[in-house]
């Protein structure tokens, strides 16, 4: 299947436009952001706060990198499990958050905030650090530097490869394509 | 009595915790290549492929396989001969994490307590089990965890009347729940027996061997052999997009229970199964 190039910010066009399934390049800037600083995030909108960055129409990339090597931009930085941040999504997709990259399930709440916000949830390769590294080409720490690996980065990444899994219609690719090839229920 | 200084220990923690962050095992890359010739899945072989370059270029520039360069498990058989000189065990273990990981550029993913989560900030305290044996040798093995993998493990007690079929099912299960969660495809550690700590313990240590390994016993290395089938069956494959390359091997530990318990621990291990032994 042809690759798709999109860059960054999306639309709700470019989010409607894609299905699951699609295999996309992405270019631009995401932000990083896992366990803990989703935490702080949604601690910050309940104190009526704003946030370290304006996610209207951002992508969110669920990760925390090894630290670079001198002479790189980045470190290993692949994807992690997504279902940790299910709680705490919601009110990210409801400020215009429009995509998220990680890995694995998400569950009811999360796709129906989706389909009600209009956004992607797309997959990376778990535990592909070192070639995903290449696709990075600028990261900044730009919140929570405390954290360490969990600090909220700000990355300029270059035809990062990406799935679509789950779609703002709510198909699931999870689903769809294991079902094709199970033979054991 | 043979003498060991314990910075031999040390030494030897901290260059593997680096060279299994690096290097993929070639057991690993074997399963890979079987893989990329069996998978039926378009996406799914794509997949394997990529796995495969992310091993070369992480050998080729010495940066981690995967950016969870995990919580360092050490597994150590010391001789009953061998006299420890030179400082204290546990420290010198974790001075090889800690200086392993700052040297080594790899993430520091332990937490200080497990509900007021600070960081550590050098991946200690691993977490290490001791065995004294015979002979005046000391063997080290480490498995590096990732924690994608280690969150989808579960342990149960089954009744004895449950038998094999039972010991299956809760294994199928146990992955089938697991989904694309843990960054198939996956290898599979099982202990079967004990109690509830010596199951899971098993289960963790099945996972330190090569995933081509199989059991001594013969009706294990049936159930390995049964279990690859089934969870291969399910569908799931590489990163959960489809396909039948959901598991490359199932390691299987027993231990003798009690008449009314058959205790089944699953201890679930990404594709990166970082793991390395040896012998001082």
């Amino acid at each position: 299947m042809a690759k798709i190039k999109m860059t960054t910010p999306l639309t709700e066009e470019k989010v409607k436009a894609l299905k699951a399934g699609d295999q996309i390049l992405l270019s631009g800037t995401i932000y990083t952001g896992r366990d803990a600083a989703h935490l702080r995030l949604i601690e910050a909108l309940n104190r009526g706060e704003e946030l370290p960055f304006d996610v209207e129409n951002q992508v969110i990339y669920y990760v925390g990198p090894t630290p670079a090597k001198p002479g790189e931009v980045i470190g290993s930085c692949g994807p992690t499990t997504s279902y940790r941040m299910d709680d705490l999504t919601v009110p990210l997709l409801a400020k215009g958050l429009k995509g998220m990259i990680g890995k694995g399930q998400r569950n009811a709440t999360v796709i129906g905030g989706m389909k009600t916000y209009g956004a992607l949830y797309f997959a990376a390769i778990g535990g592909a650090g070192a070639l995903i590294a290449n696709a990075v080409k600028k990261s900044e720490v730009i919140a929570y530097e405390e954290l360490g690996p969990e600090a909220i980065r700000k990355l300029e990444v270059e035809d990062l490869p990406i799935i679509v899994v789950i779609d703002s219609t709510g198909t699931n690719l999870y689903e769809t394509e294991r079902a094709k090839y199970a033979t054991e229920i | 009595m043979r003498t060991v200084d314990v910075s031999m220990i040390k030494e030897s923690i901290k260059q593997m915790c680096k060279d299994a962050n690096y290097f993929i095992g070639s057991d690993v890359k074997s399963a890979f290549e079987k893989g990329v010739k069996e998978e039926t899945s378009p996406i799914g072989k794509a997949i394997l492929i990529d796995l495969l370059e992310n091993a070369k270029i992480a050998g080729e520039k010495e940066v981690p396989i995967c950016q969870d360069t995990g919580m360092v498990v050490v597994f150590m058989e010391i001789g009953q001969e061998v006299s420890l000189v030179g400082g204290d065990i546990k420290e010198a273990i974790d001075a090889g994490i800690r200086e392993g990981y700052e040297e080594g550029y790899l993430r520091k993913s332990v937490v200080s307590d497990p509900l007021i989560r600070t960081n550590t900030k050098d991946n200690t305290p691993g977490i290490v089990y001791f065995d004294i044996v015979s002979g005046d040798k000391i063997k080290i093995k480490i498995a590096l965890k990732g924690f994608g993998s280690e969150n989808m493990s579960r342990t149960k007690m089954l009744k004895p009347s449950d038998g094999i079929k039972g010991v299956e099912d809760f294994v199928v299960e146990t992955v089938s729940l697991a989904g694309p969660n843990p960054c198939p495809p996956i290898v599979v550690g099982v202990g079967i027996g004990g109690t509830i700590d010596k199951a899971t313990l098993m289960a963790k240590h099945a996972l330190t061997k090569d995933v081509d390994a199989t059991s001594d016993l013969p009706h294990i290395k049936e159930l390995e052999e049964v279990l690859i089938k089934r969870i291969n069956a399910l569908g799931i494959g590489p990163q959960g997009l489809g396909g039948n390359t959901t598991a490359l091997g199932v390691n299987i530990e027993v231990f003798p229970t009690h008449i009314a318990g058959l205790p089944v621990a699953v201890n679930i291990n990404c594709h990166a199964s970082r793991h390395l032994e040896v012998i001082l």
